[in-house]
């Protein structure tokens, strides 16, 4: 029987569980001996400029070795990174002129002791000259105050402009909704902070450690903002604490670490504490959404409109160009006789924004999932009949959006009514009926999503794909390199998995290997739910090409026709048809020469997995405190590899999404002051918080590569957020609510049920 | 300032500046690099681990406070450190997948095991309200809650010595 679809604990664990992983600030080697730290002055101010430095003091603290502002810095400007982008929206490493948001890196401190970092950062006095904060995106639109004076504008860049918005778009329709929707800022909060080191010798080549999502990508990265070539760069990833998005490429604290690490020839180590990571990694989602949806009474959805305010923090970073995927993923699961859609993306004075789980997908589902409800609310209509009579009918061949988007394979009603099913949809009506009626303080409220998204869409560079190298040993064990890079996936157990699936070598005997660029030249990293169809799918063309190999070797050693040998999966080895007693073990024909291949998986799309979610929250209305009580979900990511792997990123990936929609949110004050900077503000989500989950299963294929999988690494972010959301607003539908912004936090909830009440009576209208 | 601390059943003395806290004590010092620092406001349990049998963030504790008590973290529960065999609570987080990225693990585990020698027959809301302390950004908690009440099956799951069967 194949191992692939079974149910496999993790190869990974037992050193977790027992010894801990070897995060970067845990890394011993020889290369670091003697390593100083570094520490980043940074900006306790949102916008001002720089008058003055004076390093004097903290130089003269003992063990202190250099402190160095941006005069020093002799490294390239870095450039917005999409070509599409506003290109006069430069940083420079190190803060020059002026700082753009708090917490942006002013100064380095370099010392002997990693316990006096702090207090040196502190002798470092910098004068700045305040300026007023550019803070929420309509603000930043209306070009008043500019972060760039000299451009002229924060607009980084335009998808599209009003001009192209249809006047008429509505004029067929009988009933037109609009609402304005909040997809709120919040932190990718991995568990491990964000660390770095690296090691330069004299007239050697750089070493770096980052953790990241990619060291191919972190080593191009680092080599182009070091203006040195990428041969001159050796990038290894430790063990990464989560990433969610937020490791790819390297940030200018990596960048500056090598630069130090060079300059003085020491080696360096740099860690950011909690309250550092909250302040300068990226931060994500932050749109602000005008959603306009127009029908009949009947239920008929015919127009939609999706405009997108995205902010891009203070430097365009990757959330300038995630817009563009909201955009394309405009319409959902849904038919509309037409849809349309236009997004600006805009600078302000805060953390830049980057990919967070889902990437801009979780955006466009929010929204037409609002949408949609809303609409419902409005013709008096239960919101899964709407979405009942609006879905794309079940399809087999790639179904094209008029938003370009290929949609390869779906049935979005059957994801649906699994979710209805499993969650006795009709039996949570009559309990809520029951509750409205008695007047209970305690409301049920049912919200559902149905979402498709793209996975696999990235890569290295062109088209999807993806390479592996599988070798087998003499002595029967197997490795395997490959150019995706795990942080908490299981690919150790996943990779070993398929190559001993066409090997027939066990996966106790099989090492995977990542994050070397010397080892592993190329690979795009993990990231975009890629990893399985394309770098999986490379371990398995790589291990039947290598039984190829083997097969020509074989034959010439035993002496026998190829098309007479038969490879046996249970002893890993060739036997000639009719004469058992002639074999040989792909173990021995690595004996004689080395036996590896590399080989690369490309495939013709991106994959658009998709499901439904079904959210049953309580909200007390005299609080207003929204708690989830059960959540259903059906996550059609194709063909399941592993089960326990596939459920796990499902698991983590649901509770990110609830905890976007009833929870998180980073926020700052007018003046640009972060208000969330650490975990006793920021409302990371705990254990008491959410249920244990409901996944009902559900599998379609893909024809895009042999085993029909596709990625399922953000389906719980896309799929659970607006269905959490949309239970809260459905919680208190009945009191004249239509919409709550996330985070539905007691105190937003309590004002929305008191607006609705105020409302109502007012217009004369029972609540 | 000297301590005396046994760490993982073997006996300490080291030299130790007054304000240091058991979690560098333990990274630096002891070299045990399991135990990790998830925040600066005692929020986020990473750096929890046993002390004198009760679990302890170990970022709120002084190494002084230690001195002539018994630590453990993970690198010391169960037997692997000795040959033998992983601890019960290890055993079912790996058999729950109740981990992903590993780096709330460690704590995780001890607070786990602490959590079980005071309560070694918790529900799922007990289990729930007893690690509200550890976060953990992979796991959604799903599977973190069906480890611990899988390991709760084993009678001395609540003792830092105990080892599943071979
Ligand atoms: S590091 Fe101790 S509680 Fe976060
Ligand atoms: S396993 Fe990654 S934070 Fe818990």
């Amino acid at each position: 029987m194949s191992i692939l679809g079974t149910r496999v604990v993790r190869n990974e664990d037992p050193e977790l569980l027992t010894k801990g992983g070897t995060y970067t600030d845990d890394l011993i080697d020889e290369r670091l001996d003697g390593a100083a730290h570094l520490i980043f002055v940074r900006s306790p101010v949102a916008h001002a400029r720089i008058l003055s430095i004076d390093t004097s003091e903290a130089l003269k603290l003992p063990g202190v070795v250099a402190v160095y502002t941006a005069a020093d810095v002799d490294l390239p400007i870095i450039n917005p990174p999409m070509p599409m982008f506003n290109q006069d929206m430069t940083q420079t490493p190190l803060a020059s002129d002026k700082v753009r948001y708090v917490g942006e890196p002013v100064a380095i401190v370099v010392c002997d002791d990693p316990y006096i970092r702090e207090d040196a950062a502190e002798l470092v006095e910098v004068e700045y000259d305040i300026l007023p904060a550019v803070i929420g995106m309509p603000n930043a639109a209306k070009d008043e105050v500019l972060l760039w004076e000299s451009v002229g504008t924060n607009t980084v860049v335009d998808f599209g402009t009003p001009d192209d918005l249809d006047p008429n778009l509505f004029d067929d329709c009988e009933v037109v909704v609009s609402h304005l929707i909040q997809n709120q800022r919040i932190h990718p909060a991995p568990m491990e902070s964000r660390s770095g080191a690296a090691s330069w010798p004299e007239g050697e080549r750089l070493t770096a450690w980052i953790p990241s999502q990619g060291a191919q990508g972190a080593k191009a990265a680092l080599a182009a903002q070091l203006g040195i070539d990428a041969a001159e760069v050796h990038v290894l990833t430790p063990d990464v604490g989560g990433a969610f998005g937020a490791r790819f490429g390297a940030d200018v604290e990596m960048v500056l670490t090598a630069w130090v690490a060079g300059k003085l020839h020491r080696p360096m180590r740099w860690s950011e504490t909690r309250y550092e990571n909250l302040l300068a990694m990226t931060h994500g989602r932050a749109q602000e959404q005008r959603v306009t949806i127009g029908g009949s009474r009947d239920g008929n959805m015919k127009k939609y409109r999706l405009e997108v305010l995205a902010d891009c923090g203070a430097y365009p970073k990757i959330g300038g160009i995630l817009p563009s995927l909201t955009r394309l993923m405009t319409p959902g699961t849904y038919v509309f006789d037409k849809a349309e859609s236009i997004a600006k993306a805009v600078v302000t004075n805060t953390t830049p924004i980057g990919a967070y789980r889902g990437a801009g997908r979780p955006e466009a589902t929010a929204a037409i999932e609002r949408a949609v409800d809303i609409f419902a609310a409005e013709i008096g209509m239960d919101p899964a009949d709407v979405r009942r009579k609006n879905l794309v009918p079940k399809f087999t061949e790639p179904h094209l959006t008029a938003f370009g988007a290929l949609y390869d394979s779906g049935d979005y009603e059957t994801a649906l009514n699994k979710a209805l099913e499993a969650a006795n949809y009709e039996d949570l009506r009559k309990e809520q009926q029951l509750r409205r009626e008695r007047g209970d303080a305690k409301q049920l409220g049912i919200g559902m999503s149905s979402y498709v998204e793209i996975t696999g869409a990235g890569s290295e560079s062109g088209d999807p794909n993806e390479n592996a190298t599988v070798e087998v040993h003499p002595d029967g064990t197997v490795t395997i390199l490959t150019g995706t890079s795990p942080h908490g996936q299981g690919h150790a157990t996943a990779w070993a998995m398929m190559a001993s699936d066409t090997l027939g070598i066990g996966i106790d005997k099989i090492t995977v290997i990542h994050g070397d660029t010397d080892l592993i030249p190329k690979g795009g990293g993990t990231g975009g739910s890629r990893s399985l169809q394309q770098g999986g799918m490379a371990v398995q063309k790589a291990s039947i090409e290598l039984v190829d190999i083997a097969r020509t070797r074989a034959a010439e050693l035993l002496e026998a026709n190829e098309a007479d040998l038969q490879f046996n999966i249970d002893d890993s080895g060739f036997s000639v048809a009719g004469v058992p007693s002639s074999t040989v073990t792909l173990a021995k024909l690595a004996e004689k020469e080395r036996l590896f291949i590399n080989a690369v998986f490309a495939a013709p799309g991106a994959t658009f997995p998709f499901g439904a979610h079904l959210a049953v929250v309580e909200v007390d209305v005299e609080t207003g405190k929204a708690t989830l009580e059960r959540i259903f979900c059906v996550d059609d990511a194709g063909v399941v590899m592993n089960p326990l792997l596939f459920d796990g990123q499902r698991h983590g990936g649901i509770a990110q999404g609830a905890a976007q929609a009833f929870l998180e949110e980073f926020i700052y004050d007018e003046d640009g002051n972060p208000l969330t900077a650490s975990f006793a503000d920021y409302p990371f989500l705990s254990a008491t918080e959410v249920p244990s989950f409901d996944l009902v299963s559900m599998v379609t294929p893909t024809t895009y590569n042999p085993m029909g999988v596709k990625g399922v690494g953000e389906a719980g972010t896309i799929g659970a957020t607006p269905a959490v959301q949309n239970a809260v607003v459905d919680a208190v539908s009945h009191l004249g609510v239509r919409h709550i912004d996330m985070p539905t936090s007691p105190r937003v909830v309590w004002e929305a049920i008191e607006a609705a009440r105020s409302n109502s009576n007012s217009n004369g209208k029972v609540a | 300032m000297q301590v005396q601390i046994t760490v993982n059943k073997k006996p300490r003395t080291d030299e130790v500046e007054p304000r240091q806290l058991l979690v560098h004590y333990l990274r630096d010092t002891a070299g045990l690099k399991a135990t990790n620092v998830g925040c600066d406001t005692t929020s986020c349990g990473a750096c929890t681990v046993l002390l004198d049998g009760v679990s302890v963030k170990s970022c709120t504790v002084l190494t002084a406070q230690a001195d002539g008590g018994t630590v453990v973290t993970v690198e010391g529960l169960g037997g692997t450190a000795d040959g033998g065999q992983m601890h019960p609570v290890q055993s079912a987080f790996r058999e729950e997948h109740g981990l992903q990225c590993g780096f709330c693990t460690p704590g995780m585990v001890m607070a786990s095991v602490g959590l079980l020698s005071e309560n070694p027959n918790p529900t799922e809301h007990e289990v729930r309200e007893g690690l509200e302390g550890n976060y953990c950004r992979c796991t959604g908690y799903h599977n973190i809650l069906r480890a611990v009440l899988l390991a709760a099956q084993s009678p001395d799951a609540g003792k830092p010595e105990a080892q599943v069967s071979a």
